[in-house]
């Protein structure tokens, strides 16, 4: 970072001239034209935006400044002059730090060895100065890490926080954010929006991507907006300024998804806590069919965690059908195993789950399933796609052997394709065709998939982790008028969110987990926030809780 | 029955336990070698299946420079080239380009066979040459340490250099700024591309050091062992090898001690050759083999290996 003060100070050739300058940058995938003639120019000392739905092409634009793609026309200036960069290295060594969507931590090494990676001072290395380094970066950043904790085993918003301690590592005089905060508790949110202050005081260029509007317009100077690859509008910091958050908001959204008609209710859009408590209120009544049967419950069911990560203690709760039960907790509490637990992936070690009254311990994932049970995971890439295969394929992966896409053992590309299209054109999923590898589809786009996977097959019960984290606003919205739907139509649903907003917005009873544990039921309505906070952080030395 | 129980026990006289440790020794160098480098390219990502070729090309460019310039270590030098060279086949179509790692490997170890036998032929015309014993070294004072003395302080001078190899490994994974880039290398690519660090320059080098390291193994073999090149001569021990790295999880203290348990148990099948023993010779030379079933059996499961392995590295491609 000194360095970069240095470089502010000295620029030999135009001092007025942007940190970094992206000059008509072009990239072509098959299929799809991801950057198209974009143009972007980021200052020292300010946060420049970018905003646009997913598939719009922001981590290809960034990957790009930061060597990991080679764009196929366009030039990229440093402190005005011409900059070749053809690989990470060549970026980092013009102090280009960057913080990629999907991680880029090694879980089976310790936290230590991950920062050092890519240290080329000396041979051996030298832990004991790593260690004050991370300690400083970290203290700066009001973190607390363990240096040596196997970085696998960590919740993933405190792998986010590795991930930036990294970034500011390799010395950034630009530093290339894209979505650090979509795993980040709020806390941790409001930390990093104080560190990005401090490296602004300091010269530093920061490009910050997000799909959270609020976010945006607390820290940016500037906003560029993505359609399709374009860059389509700019909002300067006087812009941003002079105008209320609501046309701010407006304006954006407008130039993020087209004309308000193509969106139907943008007020929908904006929907925040105070807007949110007559609906909270409004489902309560719905919800108060206590008598019925639930379809879903668990008996004081404990299960084993993985590594760090805490395992289920003693949890109890009951979903009736047409009910949403929300499943509210600081990431990396035992929200997996919950979740598993009932898809059935995980055995239960004490305790019962039951479906439509029936215990279901001994039976499997498929067998669940038969009973209606779905399950969408929050780890997209991992368990929820196979990267290799085609949209169509991992469409009707469920279904693999069923009639009528399988018959005698033989697809029926037929039938496959014609129904992957109806889903393709349901769930808005962007994709050049039916045929693309699933890897290759940007992440919003591949939990669109997901979903439409899970929920073409009639589900009565359907565990939701985490389902919208890393969606652009209308697919946010869409997917929560995919769970409204579900639910109105009869289903159940447990919502595993550490997204309050989305909570408040969708369910009717909200439980807390902490450590493992249900340490709270509030019912939706006036101050559930408040009540859930206070839970939440009811023993603040949990683990994930220092954000 | 009795007669063979008699026999038996008549066999684990002390010298013929001596020379039983003696030739486990002996046996179990030439994995050592072979499968520390095999532990250092798996671990960066590349499977190599080549390494029964590379320690074939070894074991005949090892002996000619020893023949040529009569000297063993020259012998060693030109092994550790020969592999090297058979390992940089390995590197621009593998690594580089990103071809298959098991076919390339398999062709390799196939070239690697028929190449060999043919120059031997052409060169010696059916003859196969000795070269003269190399000297032992004996570490004064262990080596009077009844039965292990003799055994394990009286051995030539390479061995030593190949416990001392082991440990220096062990510690260049652990200690080392390279060693942190090769468990990256296979452990997530992209993470260490995204450090800055070319991702196929480390295992281009991996891959370079284990064809250096099998060309060595090769060499002790013709050079050491046999004191001389015959075709095929390697039997299997590069397969051998590829075990030992994995069930070693790529540690190198363990592939020391699992190549030394392989050894005994090659030199057990010819000790027991030589004792005159009436079972069937084929059945004997099964012994190792069968020895790494076993292994594999009881330990296959908790072997790592580095989630990369065998999958090429494009830089962006998801
Ligand atoms: N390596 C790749 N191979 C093929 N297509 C790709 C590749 N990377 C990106 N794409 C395509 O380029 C387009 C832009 O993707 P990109 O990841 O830049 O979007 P994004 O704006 O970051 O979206 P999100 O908000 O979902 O992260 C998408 O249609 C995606 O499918
Ligand atoms: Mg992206």
């Amino acid at each position: 970072m000194a360095d970069g003060a240095l470089g502010a100070g000295m620029s030999p050739t135009d001092p007025g001239a942007p940190a970094v300058e992206l000059v008509g940058i072009s990239k072509q995938f098959p299929g799809v034209l991801a950057n198209d003639d974009v143009h972007l120019a980021v200052r020292r000392g300010e946060v420049h935006c970018l905003l646009g739905e997913n598939g719009a092409g922001k981590s290809t634009l960034i990957s790009i400044l930061s060597g990991m793609q080679r764009p196929d026309s366009g030039t990229i200036l440093i402190d005005g002059e011409p900059a070749r960069i053809r690989s990470p290295r060549d970026a980092l060594k013009m102090g280009i730090g960057t913080v990629y969507q999907h991680s880029t931590l090694i879980p089976a090494l310790s936290v230590l060895e991950n920062l050092m990676l890519g240290e080329s001072r000396r041979i051996v290395l030298d832990r004991g100065r790593a260690r004050a380094r991370m300690a400083e970066i970290a203290k700066m950043l009001g973190v607390e890490v363990d240096p040596d904790a196997r970085t696998g085993d960590l919740a993933l918003g405190r792998q986010q926080q590795v991930e930036i301690i990294s970034a500011l590592w390799k010395g950034s005089r630009v530093l290339v954010l894209d979505e650090p905060t979509s795993m980040l508790t709020p806390q941790g949110v409001e930390e990093l929006e104080k560190v990005l202050v401090q490296l602004k005081q300091q010269g530093t260029a920061i490009i910050f991507i997000t799909h959270k509007l609020h976010e945006a317009l607390a820290v940016s100077d500037r906003i560029t907006i993505l359609r399709r690859g374009r860059a389509i509008g700019e909002l300067s910091s006087e812009e941003i300024r002079s105008s209320t958050p609501e046309q701010n908001r407006a304006t954006i959204v407008r130039l993020m998804f087209g004309d308000a008609t193509d969106i139907g209710d943008a007020p929908e859009l904006q929907t925040r806590i105070e807007d949110v408590e007559d609906l909270g209120a409004r489902r309560l009544t719905i919800a108060a069919g206590d008598e019925e049967e639930p379809i879903l419950e668990l008996k004081s069911v404990s299960a084993p965690g993985d590594g760090l990560e805490p395992g289920i203690v003693d949890v109890s709760m009951k979903v009736r059908a047409g009910q949403i039960l929300g499943v509210a907790g600081i990431d990396g509490n035992g929200q997996r195993a919950l979740a598993e637990t009932i898809a059935g992936q995980r055995r239960a070690r004490t305790g019962s789950v039951e479906l439509f009254g029936t215990p279901v311990n001994r039976l499997g994932v498929s067998a669940r399933q038969k009973l209606g049970l779905r399950y969408v995971t929050d780890d997209r890439l991992g368990e929820g796609i196979v990267r290799n295969l085609s949209v169509s394929i991992n469409l009707l992966l469920k279904r693999i052997g069923e009639q009528p896409f399988w018959r005698r053992g033989r697809i029926d590309a037929r039938k496959v394709n014609a129904a992957a299209l109806e889903l393709v054109a349901e769930y808005d999923i962007r994709t050049p065709g039916i045929a693309t590898r699933a890897g290759t589809l940007s992440g919003g786009n591949i939990q669109k998939l997901l979903l439409a996977r899970e929920l073409s097959l009639g589900p009565k019960v359907v565990v939701f982790n985490k389902p919208t984290y890393g969606l652009d606003l209308r697919t946010t919205e869409n997917v929560r008028e995919v769970i409204r739907r579900l639910t109105a139509e009869g289903a159940g649903a447990v919502l595993i969110s550490t997204d309050l907003d989305e909570l408040l917005e969708l369910a009717g009873e909200i439980v807390v987990l902490s450590r493992g544990r249900l340490v709270g039921t509030v019912q939706n309505g006036r101050d559930a926030a408040e009540r859930i906070g206070a839970l939440m952080i009811g023993d603040g030395d949990s683990p994930g809780a220092v954000a | 029955m009795t007669a063979v129980l008699a026999a038996a026990s008549g066999l684990f006289t002390q010298s013929f336990v001596t020379a039983l440790i003696a030739g486990g020794v002996l046996a179990s160098i030439p994995l050592m070698f072979t499968a520390v480098g095999e532990a250092i390219s798996e671990r960066s990502g590349v499977l190599n299946i080549g390494l029964e070729g590379m320690m074939l090309v070894g074991a005949y460019t090892g002996f000619l420079g020893a023949y040529e310039a009569h000297s063993m270590w020259v012998g060693f030098l030109t092994g550790a080239l020969g592999g090297g060279v058979a390992a940089a086949l390995m590197v621009v179509l593998s690594v580089r380009m990103g071809l298959d790692q098991i076919v390339i490997g398999i062709a390799i170890t196939l070239a690697g066979e028929g190449i060999t036998s043919v120059l031997q032929q052409a060169q010696f015309g059916g003859a196969y040459p000795r070269l003269p014993a190399y000297p032992q070294v004996a570490i004064p004072g262990l080596d009077s340490i009844p039965i292990l003395g003799k055994s394990l302080f009286d051995q030539p001078l390479v061995v030593y250099f190949g416990l001392g190899l082991v440990a220096a490994v062990a510690w260049m994974f652990s200690r080392t700024r390279w060693g942190l880039e090769l468990r990256a290398a296979g452990e997530k690519p992209e993470a260490l591309d995204a450090a800055g660090v070319s991702v196929l320059n480390t295992r281009s080098y991996a891959t370079l050091a284990t064809g250096a390291l099998a060309g060595v193994g090769g060499a002790y073999l013709s050079v050491i062992a046999a004191g001389t090149f015959t075709p095929f001569m390697t039997q299997g021990q590069g397969y051998m090898a590829i075990v030992i790295a994995m069930l070693a999880r790529g540690r190198p203290v363990w592939v020391a001690v699992a190549s030394f348990v392989f050894g005994i148990s090659l030199s057990l099948s010819t000790a027991l050759q030589l004792t005159g023993i009436n079972i069937s010779a084929d059945v004997i030379n099964m012994l190792p083999f069968a020895a790494i079933m076993l292994a594999l059996v009881i330990f296959a499961r908790s072997a790592y290996l580095p989630p990369a392995l065998a999958v090429p590295y494009v830089r962006g491609a998801r």
